[in-house]
């Protein structure tokens, strides 16, 4: 465990470089509104937030991150474009490892800026690279962009390619309707006895909310679907190739230039990964070494949805990242009721700094 | 030292528990008058029998407070986390079953599975705005269930009792409660999933892993096991 004192004034060196790079400083409560958080992150997030409550205001969270704060002060100032830093503990629940710290500081930068995407990608990752110079430290980067342009490409319906977008975050549900819409798993022998029926509808009595109406719609739905011709096995494999992909970034490049051949779908994002890599390049990072890991991330919250990465200790197998980011235009529209303001950002744990630090 | 033995204080949870115990040579009994919530065992020395309600029991085994208990392995699961690095399950006592699932109502015509009820989730939040509630008193089990299972787009609700009206009074779309027949939820027009058992409950015996052991506790729990043929 290292001091308080430290890791207060490892923050304020951060922060002071981040400031210099012109972002503001911003402050959020360390109480939010529960209700916004887990409309945004689901149930799961109840499950690593202390929850408490207050007779009037009902749940409130102690703060689990400052993105979405962040995002709101953002929207309500209307600053275009625009670079925040902030710094501040967050809380997290560790029930099921008592040694990882429940209430840690986190120190962020995020831009805020529409018009040059890939430049505000390459200047996120860039400060937090220089924030940790001379740390035994190793990036990791991978790219959503990529995959839900893939998702979005294949011959199939729309709907389909919708039940996909929505769950990328969960690689085994993922994996499960890929292997239904492509034919290799059966059907559901419920879902075949109700098609089966010429009036599935003849003796439901449907009480609460979700109306008969709703019911019906799903049925056609699926009745539609039943219609709906597998997923080609060839596009089924080039999706799985492309999240296993797990090489250098230039090797990267090389090989999604290669699926973008019989995958056009995906070469806008190709693109867009390149003019990263030449950002990056120009930003002074060494990509020829720098990783890609088509899964990356996958598992996180969700909202994540483009460029993503994380610097992780060289030394310490155990310690977590010290520094995470990346693109959450998503979120920004969830938050924004249709309004979306592209943004990026990353976080360092100050604490983790000093301890590598005190290692090197 | 004494070896702790906590029991469920009331109902028929305390009575079967004693009659599991009397058949295996063991005679619990309560001591003092018949409010008193303490007691004896009978037929082996260095146990104290400690009455409790029964879903107090977990957090006092996983706190250590009680060397053993006997409650519902759905209590334990649901509010000790990571309750097997701090309990470990010494019997099952083959009473007190029940399932925890999943039902919804019996005229969504198109959801008898998870793949289904995650759909159904996404449509409803689509359609009105918010995420799909769930009401059950079991939060923790029914998270990790749905999450391993990938469904999304619900919200629980809180749902102390009566959990089968909710849907009635559109409190809820959905329920996770505990059940052994099936009548009530069928009493409420509803299902169960197909693929929803998230718990196979029944009375258990248990040990903290936490509390102290001396080398005397040890013994005792030794005999205990032999008597208990366990």
């Amino acid at each position: 465990m290292t001091g308080l004192r430290q890791t207060n004034e490892e923050a304020r060196r951060i922060r002071a470089l981040f400031e210099a790079q012109g972002a503001q400083l911003v402050e959020t409560d360390i109480l939010q509104p529960a209700e916004t958080l887990l409309d945004l992150y689901g149930e799961d997030i109840r499950g690593r937030a202390y929850v408490t409550t207050d007779g009037v205001r009902g749940e409130m969270m102690l703060r689990p991150d400052f993105t979405v704060p962040v995002v709101q002060w953002h929207m309500e100032s209307n600053a275009d474009p625009a670079r925040y830093t902030y710094s501040g503990k967050v809380f997290r629940m560790q029930e099921e490892d008592l040694s990882r710290p429940n209430e840690y500081v986190q120190v962020g930068y995020e831009v805020f800026d529409g018009k040059a995407p890939v430049q505000a990608d390459a200047e996120v990752f860039a400060i937090i690279a220089k924030a940790l110079d001379g740390l035994p430290v190793r990036a990791a980067t991978g790219d959503y962009g990529i995959l839900t342009a893939a998702v979005r490409g294949l011959d199939t319906s729309d709907a389909r390619k919708a039940a996909l977008l929505r769950h990328i975050w969960r690689p085994r549900r993922f994996r499960a309707l890929l292997e239904r819409f492509g034919g290799k798993s059966d059907v559901p022998a419920t879902r075949a006895a109700l098609l089966a029926k010429a009036d599935p509808m003849a003796d439901a009595q449907v009480v609460g909310l979700r109306s008969a109406k709703e019911v019906e719609e799903r049925i056609a739905a699926l009745r539609e679907d039943a219609q709906t011709a597998p997923i080609d096995s060839e596009q089924i494999a080039m999706l799985e190739e492309l999240v296993s992909l797990r090489e250098t970034c230039p090797n990267v490049l090389g090989n999604l230039r290669d699926i973008a051949v019989d995958m056009p779908s995906i070469s806008k994002a190709v693109t867009r990964f390149s003019q990263r890599l030449d950002a990056l390049s120009e930003a002074g990072i060494d990509v020829d070494a720098l990783e890609f890991e088509g899964n990356f991330g996958r598992t996180s919250l969700e909202y994540y949805d483009g460029f993503v990465f994380g610097f992780y200790s060289e030394t310490r197998a155990g310690m977590p990242a010290v520094a995470t980011g990346g693109r959450y235009d998503a979120l920004t529209r969830v938050l924004g009721r249709g309004r979306e303001v592209p943004a990026v950002g990353a976080v360092i744990r100050p604490e983790l700094v000093v301890a590598l630090r005190g290692q090197a | 030292m004494t070896v702790k033995l906590g029991v469920p204080s009331k109902g028929r949870l305390m009575e079967k528990t004693f009659e599991w115990f009397a058949d295996r040579g063991l005679k619990l009994v309560k001591t003092g008058s018949e409010r008193e919530y303490s007691g004896a065992v009978e037929g082996i020395d260095g146990i104290e029998l400690v009455l409790l309600s029964a879903g107090e029991i977990p957090r006092e085994l996983s706190a250590g407070r009680i060397h053993l208990g006997v409650t519902g392995s759905d209590l334990v699961r649901e509010k000790v986390p990571d309750w097997e690095n701090r309990i470990r399950e010494l019997a099952p006592m083959g009473f007190g079953g029940a399932d925890l699932i999943i039902a919804v109502p019996n005229g969504w015509v198109d959801v008898d599975t998870l793949d289904d009820l995650d759909a159904a989730a996404a449509q409803f939040r689509r359609n009105h705005g918010f995420r799909l509630r769930i009401a059950t008193k079991y939060h923790r089990l029914v998270r990790e269930f749905l999450r391993d299972n990938g469904v999304a787009d619900y919200q629980l609700v809180d749902s102390q009792g009566a959990t089968e009206g909710t849907v009635r009074n559109e409190t809820a779309e959905a329920v996770a409660d505990i059940t052994s027949t099936g009548e009530t939820l069928r009493a409420n027009g509803l299902k169960i999933l197909d693929d929803a058992l998230i718990h196979a409950s029944q009375a258990t015996l248990f040990k903290s892993r936490n509390a102290d052991w001396s080398n005397e506790d040890r013994n005792v729990l030794n005999q205990l096991e032999d008597l208990l043929r366990i």
